[in-house]
């Protein structure tokens, strides 16, 4: 029994609704009670889907149980058969079906019907969403394609295809994904041949053995089948999910060796502008942000590169809640000299991210929430998301347009961070006039927070550092960097609590001459310098070491 | 039927006949309730005992995270509880011990029953009971089901409050006294709370109560006047303790709001003069602002797929007091009783009871109503069929009772028409 107050995943079933609603012509038939058709509003509301999913729910009651659950299977198989004549027909149990035990898999393929019915059984006592949907598309591919040898596809000097695999409803970008990662494809004379489940039919499964190899483009959905397809029928694997412009340097280099095609003069002329981006001088203050990646494990390990090596920044922590991936991740996590955070449990990952005090936290809509609370800027890079983060526009996360995307999606937020820090700053200017803006006094963004109190006012630390968006940056970081590195929630305290040293007059006169945006911050972390020695009067000398103390 | 002021349509719908359907059933279980009933009772923690599936189900109905720890949470059950029933129960202990020692501002614990827990008859009475000894007093331990096998929606808040019942004080008076039951909005029962001192009522007091550590007395004295139509367990047991149940409409609307507080105010011999002046000016205002909406909503068709059991209640009112022609109003259980005074009103039309969600939709599209009340899992695909739709789940997470509310009531049935009219793409 495990105490949860939010989850990261869906149970097993959700999973396996994922690979029906992807696909057109399957149809699911699912042995569950009628709360659990709550299920459809996360494809209708959160991916505004215009159509139901295509599940049929028994919803037993318990006037029911004891009596003919089992009859209830079986009318409700073969009504969804004759109202939606689909290609394939899923079936399976929710937990509380699951107890019950009617075999509703076995009952279903018992009823002969004239198409594939492929049984699924997924405990929902053991397992989550994801694997759900890994073990329903498995299942669902291996039914349609069956083990039987088949020949391998001659090329004929046709163009190399390959299959996408791992692309679901309700995962993260998919949509935008699938066609990037086709213009890459095509940039290298690739052709698609089948995306599944997004977009498949089973027929289309069935065919899935004539392409020339099988790209995985999110291994928790697509792992396990392109690893049967591998055995079973000798399909070469591409692995390298290309989320970032090296990942896309390395997907493009695996996949021209397994297909033998010259990628060398796409990797000559990366078209993502990522790399100058990052290059510009504009972007130097990104440098060695300290950023806290969690998310399912394709996109943190995809990140964690992304976040180092492209952007600069500082990796500070670094895990999933998919535990079926925790060695790949604790892998990666290695090379930052991290130690993974494995766990499904929230309160575990916000206590984590607070106690690594990021200034950017990466992650799914949870630590969205997390950083919400710590004050600390936020950018969604995998599920589970929210309605906003399937935004209209085209906004993948691979290939060289996705690397674009990354870019923006997490600069974004930093710069947000910093517009505020400039309005609370420049609120001590007697020139700002507070009621013109449109935050209002206190920024606006202390919204009605159960627990307020845990805030750390940590936002404005986080804006501080360095600005391109300000004229006199260089001031900034010459007067600023060295003496607001300190949290300053701390320093309010110690400022509050203690009595305090004074200021003699030159030191007051010398801290007049530090810009006023900085000044405040200045006076805290020199004061409870001087606090913390015992200095009774400030001096000029008393800022400078404090300065110098509190520099990197 | 005395008490009520709701003009009775001559060929209402008291005895009219009622489509009841068996099917497939589109409508969340008695857990969501939690997600109003925690907001209400700010000292009390709902843990459901169930699966992953209930977790993510509250957490969908909830839509809102922004409590890092929500008071309710979910007790996971995993592959080693379903070995043994005494496991299942040690571990039970276990993870109330450490819920406990979390949230030592919590009064009152309620251990919610699920399809999986019911299914394997973990005895959750027995485990309140067991740990309200084991915690000495210190919080109030019950049990009650939000089961999808046992209840649909709404009625988890009646099985919730059922459970209080005997909890509550005894009367120490017979002298009358109102209790108002039914989950409202805090400043809904502020705005009723005025009124009925207005009226002179003396003690009235609302169940659920806003702190579940004060909870309201029950006697002989005690008049029940239900706020919502979904409490048919929670009276009964309010009625075995002495209470008596007022027969009233329920408060949405001008007319439903009058009738509703009429109910209370000859109850306790209010005299006409002092009722009609105390709700002259609410009801004035009520209905002016009300009017604005009347053009949007007068002579559309209106379909109400089954969710909260407000159904009938709003079908009274969009019709009597907005001019709604309704196609079919469906809703999960008519409770024809507890709905009677509102039925009365109802001009005649199709009612339907329990669902058979594919042949129902096939209705729908069939009828093409200018608005249907439908479920979040019905309204995306609805709307892309042509159809405008509103989320019923709205009309139970806002304040939709009593007079100050009417105008925004009827805005939410508006607001999809007035969008369509405003939408040129
Ligand atoms: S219907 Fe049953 S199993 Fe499903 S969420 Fe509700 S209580 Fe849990
Ligand atoms: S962003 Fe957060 S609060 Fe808003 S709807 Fe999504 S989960 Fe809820």
């Amino acid at each position: 029994m495990q105490l949860t107050l939010w989850t990261y995943e869906g149970p097993p079933h959700v999973g396996a609704m994922r690979i029906a609603t992807s696909m057109e012509g399957v149809h699911y038939v699912l042995h569950a009670p009628q709360g659990d058709t709550y299920a459809d509003l996360l494809f209708t509301m959160i991916e505004r889907r215009d159509a139901r999913p295509p599940v049929t729910y028994t919803t037993f009651q318990a006037r029911d149980l004891g009596g003919d659950t089992a009859n209830m299977v079986v009318t409700a198989v073969r009504e969804a058969y004759e109202r939606f004549r689909p290609q394939a027909l899923l079936v399976g149990e929710s937990c509380t079906a699951e107890l019950i035990q009617d075999q509703a898999g076995a009952l279903a393929v018992g009823m002969q019907l004239p198409v594939p019915v492929v049984p699924l059984e997924l405990p929902a006592y053991s397992k989550k969403e994801n694997w759900g949907a890994s073990e329903t598309l498995y299942h669902l591919v291996r039914a349609m394609v069956g083990s039987a040898a088949r020949p391998r596809p001659a090329r004929d000097g046709r163009r190399p295809r390959v299959n996408l695999l791992g692309p679901t409803s309700l995962g993260f970008r998919c949509r935008d994904d699938v066609r990037e990662v086709r213009e890459l494809l095509a940039s290298v004379g690739v052709d698609v041949h089948v995306v599944a489940p997004l977009g498949a039919t089973p027929e289309q499964l069935a065919t899935l053995t004539d392409a020339d190899a099988n790209v995985v483009l999110y291994p928790e959905i697509g792992q396990t089948t392109a690893g049967w397809l591998q055995r079973t029928h000798g399909m070469p694997v591409v692995r390298t999910v290309p989320i970032g412009v090296g990942a896309t340097r390395d997907f493009l280099a695996e996949l021209g060796a397994v297909l033998g095609v010259d990628v060398q003069p796409v990797l000559d002329r990366p078209a993502s502008r990522l790399p100058w981006y990052s290059r510009s001088v504009d972007s130097t203050y990104l440098t060695g942000k300290r950023v806290f990646i969690f998310a399912d494990a394709t996109h943190a390990i995809a990140a964690a590169r992304v976040a180092r090596d492209e952007l600069g920044f500082e990796v500070v922590g670094l895990g999933t809640y998919a535990r079926e991936m925790a060695r790949e991740v604790r892998e990666a996590a290695k090379g930052y000299g991290l130690e993974a955070l494995i766990s499904d449990d929230y309160l575990e990952v916000e206590r984590a991210i607070a106690a690594a005090a990021p200034e950017l936290v990466l992650g799914t809509q949870m630590e969205r929430h997390i950083a919400k609370r710590l004050h600390v800027p936020c950018a969604t890079i995998s599920g589970p998301f929210h309605v906003q983060d399937v935004p209209a526009r085209y906004s993948p996360q691979m290939g060289w347009e996705g690397a674009n995307v990354l870019f923006d999606a997490w600069v974004h937020p930093l710069m947000m961070g910093l517009e505020e820090h400039l309005i609370t700053m420049f609120s001590e200017d007697f020139e700002f006039d507070e009621t013109g803006s449109h935050l209002g006094k206190g920024g606006g963004r202390r919204q009605e927070q159960e627990g307020a109190a845990r805030q750390t006012p940590r936002a404005a630390a986080i804006g501080a550092s360095g600005s391109p968006a300000m004229p006199d940056a260089a001031v900034e970081d010459s007067a600023d960097a060295a003496l607001h590195q300190a949290d300053d929630a701390a320093a309010t305290a110690v400022a509050v609590a203690v009595a305090g040293p004074s200021w003699s007059a030159d030191g007051e006169r010398e801290l007049k001459k530090i810009p006023f945006f900085v000044r405040k911050k200045a006076r805290l972390n020199t004061e409870r310098f001087a606090a913390d020695r015992g200095i009774v009067t400030i001096t000029v000398d008393t800022l400078y070491e404090a300065k110098a103390h509190y520099g990197k | 039927m005395t008490g009520t002021a709701l003009p009775v349509v001559e060929t209402g719908c008291t005895d009219a006949p009622v489509l009841k359907e068996r099917g497939q059933r589109e409508v969340f279980c008695g857990l969501t309730g939690i997600v109003w009933l925690h907001r209400k009772m700010q000292d009390a923690f709902f843990l459901v005992v169930g699966s992953r599936t209930c977790a993510h189900l509250l957490q969908s109905a909830a839509g809102v995270m922004i409590f890092a720890e929500p008071r309710f949470a979910t007790a996971i059950l995993g592959d080693r509880d379903l070995a043994g029933l005494a496991d299942c129960n040690d571990e039970l202990d276990r993870v109330v011990g450490e819920l406990l020692a979390r949230r030592p501002d919590i009064t009152t614990l309620f251990l919610v029953g699920s399809c999986p827990s019911e299914v394997i008859k973990l005895d959750l009475a027995k485990a309140a009971s067991r740990l309200s000894v084991a915690n000495q007093g210190r919080v109030r331990i019950l049990s009650y089901s939000g089961s999808g096998i046992e209840t649909t929606f709404t009625q988890g808040e009646d099985t919730c409050l059922r459970a209080l019942v005997p909890e509550l004080p005894a009367a120490t008076t017979d002298a009358p006294a109102l209790l108002v039951c039914g989950t409202l909005a805090d400043v809904v029962e502020d705005q009723f709370t005025r009124i009925f001192a207005e009226l002179g009522l003396g003690r009235v007091e609302f169940f659920p109560p806003r702190r579940a550590a004060s909870l309201p007395s029950v006697g002989p004295g005690t008049r029940i006047l239900l706020a919502q139509p979904f409490l048919n367990e929670t009276a009964r047991a309010l009625t075995a303790r002495g209470a008596t149940l007022l027969s009233a409409p329920y408060p949405l609307g001008v007319d439903g709001t009058t009738a509703w507080l009429r109910a209370a105010a000859d109850a306790f011999d209010v005299a006409p003069e002092r009722f009609a002046s105390a709700i002259a000016g609410p009801a004035q205002r009520a209905r002016t602002a009300l009017a604005r909406h009347r053009p949007t909503l007068e002579g559309r068709r209106l379909f109400f797929f089954p969710d909260s059991q407000l159904e009938i209640p709003l079908a009274r009112f969009l019709s009597a007091e907005c001019g709604v022609t309704l196609l079919e109003v469906g809703t999960p259980y008519l409770d024809r009783a507890l709905v009677a005074a509102d039925l009365a009103a109802l001009p005649p039309t199709q009612l339907s009871e329990g669902q058979d969600v594919e042949k129902q939709l096939d209705r729908c599209l069939a009828l093409q109503p200018d608005l249907t009340v439908c479920g979040l899992g019905l309204a995306n695909p609805l709307e892309a069929a042509g159809l405008r739709t509103k989320w019923s789940i709205e009309l139970v997470f806002s304040p939709i009772q009593g007079y100050d509310q009417a105008a925004d009531l009827a805005e939410l049935f508006a607001r999809p028409l007035h969008r369509i009219s405003r939408l040129k793409v």
